[in-house]
């Protein structure tokens, strides 16, 4: 019978050679290795000290630079006459603080209608440590990635229909506050949309989510991941786009172009001919024959 | 003629007139070289622009547009040559026909006394001798017949312009009263054209909507509504759609129940003359018309609060059909839009 056969065990061992065994054990060891990294409760430990530390050193940062105005838990402060001294921030999410504290919008420097952008106060690791504090008091919408907006394996079609329903949801949108090239504009009471060209990625989509002071939010719900993509891939063609008109003047529309003309353009042919009219040269000398008074 | 003739009535002067000042020439009127020199200096700015208009053709002909737009300090190269060249091309005629004028043309001061705008009493009484003398040989007070059919029949042709007018309807119906509104009729989001679920909302959020239909095909893949028809109806059922916190929300009276859950809708054509308004801000609930300022209070039944606008926006009720999303539970109660007469 073959399968008692001596010659065709052999060949069977020969087959398997001998470092066989020795490779059968290093994946065993591999494989229970890796399963205990993903699964092990001892590494989800490990993470949640580590964001109990960021939550921590959040609340720290949180207590000196911000209670005042939000309150010592982040519920907000209300004034005596009913004022809102800061808004509450259970909830905001971790993406509210990025946004603000990223672009410099937070901590105000004084109390007004809008805080403008300025310079970073804090330092990236204190914001994501602010960021992980308030998304700990209550859920919020993340900081979103870059995986969020790239246009990454996408061909170039695609690319091309992304910025053109882009623009669509854009000029729908966006356009009434921040104008239909995102320079901006003036807004009631005192208050500005800011320019979006000028905004990075990142900010671009934590604003729609969150929803920044007086704008109102686009959140997932209402505007979905890829239309936010487009969004912002059209607002990075709009910084491509060649300008074959010359200087674009912040692309505010007539109004600037109107003034820059008529002040600029006219006012130096005017200028110019004033500077004409002013200059004549007239002499002493009589012409041949006249008489001198 | 001499000031006294002109105003033979006026007292005489407290101070003697002083005439005009001796006249002083121009380098080039007293020295031929100079003049010769000018002359050169004019025929050179023509010929400028000559060279100018010339370069301009060349430049139009041999550089491109395409990719180069930002050659010379963010400028096109085919921009910035074509502009220097014929801008010269203008400005070597007009400099030269200046300096011309101002060098080498005469130079002589002209006086041009004033008098006074009325023709004199001779003309006055001819011109109203002539009109008497035409009234007296066309006849036209002896003889009625022919002054009443003149007046009929220039009277008259007031009527075709008036005729015409009917050109400019039909008239409008009942079109301004209605929209595409309707019961059970999916609010939808506008550009990507999906049916919105009250959950999707999160307070503060807005969005610009359209009734579903706009985006629907029928049987045959064909859209309902196509070309000057889908603009006409787009344009009267846009809405705007926010969700505030129910206890901010103080609605109109009969309008206690248009909401779900703090979402409301209202229309997003302004009612001053027509402008689509969506410059919400959503702390004060405000909807701004960036046309011409006009200000409404969404959480106060979208009550005008700044502006020309005379009413509040229409609001449409909202209701949720059997699958979770949001549907109208009927048209707007009143038409959308600018005033208009028949509206009353």
């Amino acid at each position: 019978m073959r399968f008692l056969n001596r010659s065709a065990g052999r060949l069977t061992r020969g087959r398997r050679g001998p470092l066989a065994g020795l490779v059968v054990l290093l994946l065993g060891l591999l494989m229970t290795g890796g399963l205990y990294a993903a699964f092990a409760p001892a590494q989800a430990d490990s993470e949640a000290v580590a964001d109990d530390e960021l939550v921590a050193e959040g609340r720290e940062l949180f207590l000196v630079g911000c209670a005042f105005c939000h309150g010592q838990n982040g519920e907000g402060i209300e004034t005596s006459d009913g004022q809102q001294l800061g808004p509450t921030l259970i909830g905001v999410g971790a993406a509210a603080v990025d946004f603000q504290v990223g672009t410099g919008r937070m901590p105000l420097a004084a109390p007004g209608q809008q805080g403008p952008a300025k310079k970073q106060a804090y330092s990236d690791e204190e914001r994501l440590a602010l960021a992980a504090y308030v998304q700990s008091l209550g859920p919020g919408p993340a900081i979103p990635t870059e995986d969020d907006w790239s246009l990454e394996g996408l061909t170039d079609e695609q690319r091309e229909e992304a910025v053109v329903r882009g623009g669509q949801i854009f000029l729908t949108n966006c356009t009434a506050c921040h104008n239909f090239a995102g320079s901006g504009g003036a807004m009631p009471e005192g208050g500005y949309a800011p320019n979006v060209r000028e905004t990075s990625e990142v900010h671009v989509y934590e604003a729609l989510l969150t929803g920044p002071g007086q704008m109102p939010s686009f959140s997932e719900g209402n505007l979905s991941q890829t239309e936010k993509r487009d969004v912002i891939a059209y607002l990075n063609s709009i910084d491509e786009a060649p300008e074959y008109g010359g200087f674009g003047l912040g692309s505010f529309g007539p109004v600037v172009d109107g003034a820059v003309t008529w002040i600029v353009g006219i006012g130096f042919l005017v200028g110019f001919c004033v500077w004409i009219a002013a200059h004549t040269t007239r002499t002493d000398r009589k012409k041949k024959g006249e008489v001198t008074t | 003629m001499s000031l006294e003739q002109h105003r033979p009535d006026r007292t005489p002067a407290p101070i003697e007139d002083p005439g005009l000042p001796e006249h002083t020439w121009r380098p080039t009127d007293v020295d031929e070289a100079k003049a010769r020199r000018a002359e050169r200096q004019v025929a050179g700015l023509f010929v400028f622009s000559m060279l100018c208009t010339v370069l301009f053709v060349v430049a139009y002909f041999t550089i491109s547009i395409g990719d180069d737009w930002e050659t010379f300090g963010g400028l096109g190269a085919s921009t910035l040559a074509l502009g220097l060249t014929f801008g010269g091309a203008l400005l070597g005629i007009g400099v030269g026909i200046i300096q011309w004028a101002r060098k080498l043309m005469a130079d002589n001061e002209i006086v041009e006394m004033r008098h006074p705008a009325a023709s004199s009493a001779e003309d006055r009484e001819a011109t109203l001798d002539a009109l008497d003398q035409g009234l007296q040989e066309s006849g036209i007070a002896r003889r009625p017949l022919i002054r009443n059919t003149l007046i009929g029949a220039v009277g008259l042709l007031g009527i075709p312009a008036v005729v015409g007018l009917r050109d400019l309807g039909p008239l409008p119906g009942d079109k301004l009263f209605s929209t595409i509104w309707e019961e059970g009729m999916l609010l939808a989001r506008d550009v990507v054209g999906t049916p919105i679920r009250p959950s999707d909302m999160e307070i503060g959020d807005l969005i610009n909507g359209q009734p579903i239909a706009l985006f629907e095909t029928d049987e045959e893949g064909e859209p309902i509504y196509e070309g000057e028809d889908l603009l006409v109806n787009k344009a009267k059922a846009s809405i705007v759609i926010v969700r505030m916190d129910p206890e901010d929300n103080n609605p109109a009276p009969g309008a206690e129940n248009w909401a779900v859950d703090g979402i409301l809708c209202f229309s997003k054509i302004c009612t001053h003359v027509g402008c689509p308004i969506n410059l919400y801000a959503r702390k004060t609930h405000h909807l701004l018309c960036p046309c011409h300022q006009s200000t409404f209070d969404l959480s106060d039944g979208a009550k005008v609060v700044f502006g020309p606008a005379a009413r509040p926006l229409p609001q449409l009720p909202l209701g949720v059909n059997e699958d979770g999303y949001l549907v109208a539970r009927s048209d707007f109660r009143e038409p959308v839009g600018p005033s208009f007469w028949e509206r009353g």
